[in-house]
């Protein structure tokens, strides 16, 4: 059964975490997984969970992210009811850019109050996971929850900006850490930024809180009001990829080359991305490719081991790929070497270049960067 | 306001393809998969997008199931439109006359009416069993250049070949005085490909004579051309340089999955400026394993490989198992196959299972013959498939 909910999606928030990789992009439209955006695991979350109406707020640099959406027709939401509505910035004189989630939620107070779906799903674009949303939806009903927030118990990583959640036997949260201080390495139940409310409330609470002067969700909303709203937590106990570093990043792409990832998120359903109508991959005479992704477009005559190659990408003879990331459209001159090394998109390595970086510190080489 | 389009496109896609054996038992011909992860009607459908001819007809009659699914509302070729765009054509119940396709003609002609709904002024004929790039608006830029009232696309084929073809037997400036459809001793080599284009009022006046008369066997080869050459319309033909493969045999069709492959192909799939759309298969980058070998090869989305292709054409999400090998082979989406077993000189249509240590077909040589495993059969371990073998149903021993 199809859950009476919309969808908002945030696409800009956390993009501090992970600086390059958002320069001329938001962080939905951070490429992934060889032929992926982030925002493609997010909408194929909210699509499989039947989900057919999604709000998508941005507020800068979200021209790459139009362009990869497009009507949402690839997501099947180029519909006449609902479907996929771009939520830019709306700015009148007396307005002032919304920089919180709270204050981008009132921003879109409009779309909140005409649909009629009883729920409101929100989600960030920094993870990447499959997510049973309608599971999420359920408990929600089942505890006659207000608020409904996922979490992932896991370490807590490098992010300047996460939330602990703990909470009783029966999913409860009793208390909310804002970036407590931990130790490295610490595990705890972490929010991974999607939550599940009553589109009414919602709306109410928005409202009431913004006119009060309260700008955080977070802090004024879910700290404050812990004791009189009811807020459960969702354990999310599958395979979760938090982008909130370029190491992280890095690490989680190269953790598609494990099997059991791969089974987990592309298993049993689709995950939707933009058609490209590239030819299949070509492998040429002297290829030799060992645990590698590759994606549809690529040519390869070279040497390619545990890297991920993104769509269109050239690898001349006698070049070396290793344990990189190369994005789309790379052309990987012949006898030039890679390793550790994270190329965006369009650029262009020439013949006999020898790059490299390490694991926990990956070379990075921005958009269109011709060597 | 009265509407019209300036060409409409009427795709033949009816064909049974018996030469093909088990890999059209449940599907068209247009259908089969083609080049990893392409349908054979993915060519002429992209070449009419490339062409800004946006609206086309598809004539359906055998096993339409797969194709009209495949075609959909023509959205991956951006033959999704308000007025125009693709429609699937099938065969219909009238007042009178109701009755399949008798012939190419007579498929034509039952769908005058829909035609007739874009007063349009040309009419291109195409058929859904061809490989190849055209521009078809440079065609008819011709066609509109000679004043023709036909004209027929035509490219050059090896003497040795030409009787299998309909020859066009030409003037220096290219009119034709002369249509053999397969003659024993040809005179030219220039070949028609089956693509016509019509000034559409001259068509529709045959079609219907043709319909009326008792003795034609409602075929364009055989009778309608023929009938507008005797009485002295304007036919010209066009002639095509560029590749053009007929995959109506298993042997062709094998042969021109094999052209798409090495440094520089003789059919460039992935050549930007004419690209070819298709319905796009759901599915992650491919795997290729610690123990994978992939060499001169063409491997769509979503396959996991831990044993060695070479040579080879994979379509998506198909697995070879560690110590298996595919040479020289097509193995086409979701099939599957297994450690220690040999895939060679062979095309393994989709859904299959090839068992461990089970052998298909024989190192390719010149005498081999292709071995042909229909949709969804399994294959069990350890069998030996040999030269030549075609297979509609599981091989369990």
């Amino acid at each position: 059964m199809a859950a009476s909910a919309i969808g908002i999606i945030f696409s800009n928030l956390h993009e501090e975490n992970v600086p390059e990789l958002v320069r001329r992009r938001t962080m939905a439209s951070i490429p992934y997984g060889g032929r992926y955006r982030i925002i493609d695991f997010v909408l194929s979350n909210m699509v499989n969970s039947g989900i057919t109406t999604v709000g998508l707020m941005t507020s800068n640099n979200y021209r790459s992210l139009i362009d990869h959406i497009g009507s949402g027709k690839d997501w099947d939401l180029a519909r006449k009811d609902g479907g996929l509505i771009l939520l830019p910035p709306f700015s009148e004189k007396h307005d002032k850019m919304y920089t919180t989630r709270l204050e981008a939620l009132n921003s879109v107070r409009g779309f909140l109050y005409r649909r009629k779906e009883k729920y409101v799903v929100l989600t960030d674009c920094d993870g990447v996971m499959k997510l049973d949303i309608a599971d999420v939806i359920e408990q929600h009903e089942e505890k006659n929850a207000d608020i409904t927030l996922v979490s992932h118990y896991g370490k807590v990583g490098n992010r300047a900006d996460f939330m602990l959640v703990h909470a009783n036997e029966d999913d409860r949260i009793n208390e909310i850490q804002l970036s407590p201080h931990v130790e490295d390495g610490t595990k705890a139940d972490i929010f991974i930024n999607v939550m599940v409310a009553n589109r009414q409330f919602l709306l109410n609470l928005v409202e009431e809180t913004v006119t009060h002067g309260f700008s955080s969700f977070e802090s004024d909303i879910l700290i404050k009001q812990l004791d009189s709203l009811k807020i459960y937590r969702y354990d999310f106990k599958g395979y979760y990829a938090g982008i909130d570093s370029m190491a992280a990043y890095f690490k989680h792409n190269m953790e598609l080359l494990d099997k059991e990832v791969r089974d987990e998120l592309f298993g049993d359903r689709d995950i939707y991305t933009k058609v490209r109508d590239s030819a299949p991959s070509k492998y040429g005479e002297n290829a030799v490719v060992k645990n590698s992704l590759i994606s549809d477009g690529c040519e390869i005559e070279g040497v390619v081991e545990n890297s991920i190659l993104f769509r269109g990408v050239k690898v001349g003879k006698g070049a070396v790929v290793k344990n990189s990331i190369v994005m789309q459209d790379n052309i990987i001159g012949q006898n030039t070497s890679l390793d550790c090394v994270i190329t965006d998109k369009n650029v262009v390595v020439s013949d006999r270049k020898t790059l490299g970086g390490c694991d926990t510190l990956p070379f990075y080489i921005p958009k269109g960067t011709r060597l | 306001m009265q509407r019209k389009k300036e060409c409409v496109a009427m795709l033949l896609a009816g064909g049974q393809g018996s030469r093909l054996y088990a890999l059209t038992t449940n599907i068209a011909k247009p259908a089969v998969a083609f080049g990893a992860k392409y349908r054979i009607i993915d060519f002429p459908l992209s070449n009419c997008i490339n062409s800004g001819i946006d609206t086309v007809g598809v004539l359906t009659q055998y096993q339409p199931l797969i194709l009209n699914e495949y075609i959909g509302n023509g959205q991956p070729w951006d033959l999704d439109r308000t007025y125009g765009g693709v429609h699937i054509l099938s065969p219909y119940q009238a007042k009178t006359n109701s009755s399949w396709y008798a012939g190419t003609a007579n498929a034509i002609y039952q769908n005058l009416h829909f035609m007739k709904m874009y007063n349009p002024e040309y009419v291109l004929v195409l058929s859904g069993d061809h490989i190849y790039k055209m521009d078809y608006a440079a065609m008819l830029k011709a066609h509109k250049k000679t004043g023709a009232d036909c004209t027929i696309a035509a490219i050059n084929v090896p003497l040795s070949e030409a009787s299998r073809f309909g020859i066009l037997n030409t003037n220096p400036d290219g009119s034709i005085y002369q249509f053999e459809e397969k003659p024993k001793v040809p005179k030219s080599t220039l070949a028609s490909m089956g693509i016509y284009i019509f000034n559409a009022q001259k068509l529709f006046k045959y079609l219907e004579e043709d319909d009326a008369n008792p003795n034609s066997s409602k075929d364009f080869g055989k009778d309608v051309l023929p009938a507008m050459l005797n009485a002295g319309e304007k036919m010209f033909s066009y002639r095509f340089e560029g590749y053009w493969k007929d995959v109506g045999t298993v042997a062709s069709l094998w042969q021109a999955n094999m052209d798409l492959l090495g440094d520089n192909p003789e059919f460039d799939i992935g050549d930007k400026s004419w690209k070819i759309h298709s319905r796009n298969p759901l599915a992650p980058p491919e795997h290729i394993g610690e123990h994978g070998i992939v060499k001169n090869s063409m491997v769509a989305l979503g396959c996991e490989i831990d044993g060695v292709v070479e040579n080879s054409i994979l379509g998506s999400n198909v697995i070879v198992e560690k110590g298996a090998l595919v040479k020289d082979a097509i193995v086409l989406a979701n099939s599957v196959i297994k450690s220690g077993a040999v895939v060679s000189y062979s095309i393994v249509d989709e859904n299959v299972t090839v068992g461990k240590n089970a052998e298909i077909g024989v190192e390719k040589n010149p005498d081999a013959e292709i071995v042909v495993l229909g949709r969804g059969l399994t294959v069990g371990d350890g069998v030996a498939v040999r030269d030549g073998q075609k297979h509609e149903k599981d091989i369990l021993a």
